[in-house]
């Protein structure tokens, strides 16, 4: 199963190798939306919870611009009845699933990196508690955002509809991320943020529960 | 070889609430080639989605069975050789790098001489490195049936298998059906005279249809 | 035709007593309402605003059980009362913003304050929303059923999540909620017993409501369906 999905996102890196579509885009999306946060904030300096709200919104609207490739490509172009001939749902998913993974990690690296290098009030006082609730809180992402993609890619207005379905979806995980990144900054430890990380990884694994037991009904005709 | 059957038990379609075949019945065992024809937007196309596990009937079942065990649905595409004009492969790789991922995709080795012997068959040789969107219509068809082919599947169904194909082509896969119903199961829908003359049963989906008069 | 009757009366009568009731600071006759420090005479909107937001999860659950039997059975009615159900979710969802917004306006001061259910509600608000949005770009009906299915079961899973952190992350304002100091736990211990029973008539009435509209509304879309395919030929 696992080879099987591995060599699923084999082809969808080497496609995008090729088309580069998803990572061209993302990439000046990112650069696009902190620079207009930096235009807007100018030489003021900003809360720590202003800064923690702004890095998640960053991270929710790139990977509403990049994330739902996986699936919508697949459709535009007519393959998906291909893919449904050589693999079973399952394999498929893990594959798309895996895919986005890596694409919301490289993604999410550079924002972070681009934050601490750009806003002085992101300063991380607990590393180990920032990299446990971005590590949680960008699985969450990959796995809620890859099925409402397979969702939208069934659907017309495929581009509008994305950032609308995952919003109401997203939200918990992304107040959760926003606390916690908030409680990073304070320093707080891993025991006063262990609601806060207990909500997150529950939504991680109902969520890919959720996802595998209902990515049939999205992918069968 | 081991003993393949496809048995359709009375299945029914609907889209939304317009009926689209009923009570459609029928099983081959091992091999043959079964012809299925029907005006345009008759439900050709839907049938074989259905009998591919793609789609799902509205009532009834497909059951696909080897050595009187039933295949279950995850597994059905392994069994399976699917041909047609809706059928898309990857533009933006070439002919080799498609069937490649194919088979890594599906878990079986990639077996270079099968590959090889097929492409030369259907008159690929020395195209197989070209990106697939340089290809014309009729060598993307005649690709499409290396990727059916290409894994021994024992249910091969042609969903208009000739469309986009000159004479030499038609010819190819006349000969390539011939040979593979000696031992696995063809199903062909199509119109085309030439095509449901080589079947040896064939369905008229018109039967399955309710009279018009009700 | 009874039970239609009944329950026109009972609406009525909720209604009358909910606004026109007095409320004393002590009650002694049985029209009587006590007084609820902090609350007053707004206390009187939980016989209106309580129920319709109590309709709007509850058609919520709704929606998404017969989503479930849906994508068990791809039984097309199912799908219409699943639809039937969001669709008053909705209305009722509007209705338990608007009036909660109003009296927050007078208890609290301003319209919108991001407490706890109002977030939860406009998270609700946000899902329905989708949900319709989702439902209206499908053209088919089998695709639509089933793709809404899907998404409101996802959606049905994120409830838990917003009732646990969004204490964590606002302080609650609602009489009743945790944080609230001035007016308590409002049903168990502020109302006296009339006030309890228009409270519960209220929401009984306003229940039976919901569900004899659900049921004209899923068979209306079902013979419309059913209409349509005729007319087609």
């Amino acid at each position: 199963m696992t080879n099987k999905a591995y060599a699923l996102y084999q082809k969808d890196f080497h496609s995008e190798m090729r088309t580069r579509y998803a990572v061209n885009s993302l990439a000046m999306f990112v650069i696009v939306a902190i620079s207009v946060i930096l235009f807007s904030v100018g030489n003021e300096t900003i809360t720590q919870s202003l800064t923690a709200g702004l890095f998640w919104v960053v991270i929710f609207f790139s990977a509403m611009s990049g994330l739902s490739r996986a699936f919508v490509s697949e459709e535009e172009r007519g393959t998906t009845l291909a893919l449904q001939l050589v693999a079973a749902p399952t394999t498929i998913f893990s594959g798309k699933l895996f895919f986005n993974i890596v694409l919301v990690f490289c993604m999410n690296i550079v924002i972070t990196i681009l934050y601490s290098a750009l806003f002085d009030s992101f300063a991380i006082k607990n590393f180990g508690l920032f990299i446990v609730a971005f590590f949680f809180g960008c699985a969450g992402l990959a796995i809620a955002s890859t099925i409402i993609a397979a969702i939208i890619s069934k659907a017309g207005a495929k581009g509008t509809l994305y950032p609308v379905l995952s919003f109401p979806i997203l939200l918990p995980l992304i107040l959760t991320s926003v606390q916690l990144t908030l409680m990073a900054f304070d320093g707080s430890t891993f025991s006063d943020a262990k609601f806060e990380l207990a909500i997150i990884i529950c939504y991680d694994v109902i969520m890919l529960t959720a996802s595998y037991l209902l990515f049939d009904f999205v992918w069968k005709d | 070889m081991t003993d393949y059957s496809l048995k359709v038990d009375n299945i029914s379609k609907y889209f939304g609430r317009r009926l689209i075949f009923k009570e459609l019945a029928f099983q081959i065992n091992n091999n043959g080639i079964l012809g299925i024809s029907g005006s345009n937007g008759s439900g050709k196309s839907t049938l074989v989605k259905i009998i591919a596990g793609i789609n799902s009937p509205s009532s009834g079942k497909v059951i696909h069975s080897n050595d009187n065990i039933e295949i279950i649905p995850e597994k059905l595409h392994n069994y399976l050789g699917f041909v047609s004009p809706y059928l898309v492969l990857y533009e933006e790789f070439s002919a080799l790098e498609n069937l490649q991922y194919f088979s890594k995709i599906r878990g079986v080795k990639f077996n270079t001489e099968k590959i090889s012997l097929l492409l030369e068959k259907f008159l690929l040789n020395g195209r197989q490195d070209d990106l697939v969107k340089t290809y014309s219509s009729g060598m993307k068809q005649r690709l499409k049936f290396i990727f059916a082919l290409m894994h021994n599947p024992r249910l091969i169904i042609l969903d208009e298998p000739t469309s986009n194909l000159d004479s030499a082509g038609k010819d190819v896969v006349y000969q390539i059906i011939e040979e593979e119903s000696s031992s696995n199961i063809v199903i062909i829908a199509s119109n085309e005279e030439s095509d449901l003359l080589i079947c040896k049963n064939e369905i008229k989906l018109e039967d399955f249809k309710p009279a018009l008069s009700a | 035709m009874v039970w239609k009757i009944s329950l026109f009366l009972l609406m009525v009568f909720v209604s009358i007593a909910g606004i026109a009731f007095p409320i004393v600071p002590i009650p002694v006759k049985w029209y009587e309402f006590p007084l609820i420090p902090g609350l007053k005479e707004n206390a009187k909107i939980i016989f209106f605003h309580v129920p319709t937001a109590w309709l709007s999860v509850v058609a919520f659950f709704m929606s998404t059980l017969y989503s479930f039997k849906y994508l068990k059975n791809k039984n097309l009615d199912d799908d219409a009362k699943s639809y039937a159900a969001a669709q008053l979710g909705i209305i009722f969802c509007i209705l338990a913003t608007i009036t909660g917004a109003v009296w927050a306006k007078f208890a609290w001061g301003s319209f919108w304050s991001w407490d706890p259910r109002q977030t939860s509600i406009f998270a609700l608000l946000l899902i329905y929303g989708a949900w319709f949005a989702l439902r209206s770009s499908i053209e088919s009906e089998e695709k639509r059923a089933s793709l809404s299915s899907v998404y409101s079961i996802i959606a049905f899973l994120t409830v838990p999540f917003f009732v646990f952190i969004m204490p964590r992350i606002m302080k609650g304002l609602h009489p009743g909620s945790a944080d609230d100091t001035n007016s308590g736990p409002v049903i168990d211990f502020k109302m006296n017993a009339n006030m309890q029973l228009i409270f519960f008539l209220s929401l009984i009435g306003f229940t039976v409501l919901y569900f004899w509209m659900w049921n004209i509304g899923y068979k209306s879309i079902i013979y419309r369906d059913k209409l349509n395919k005729q007319n087609r030929g």
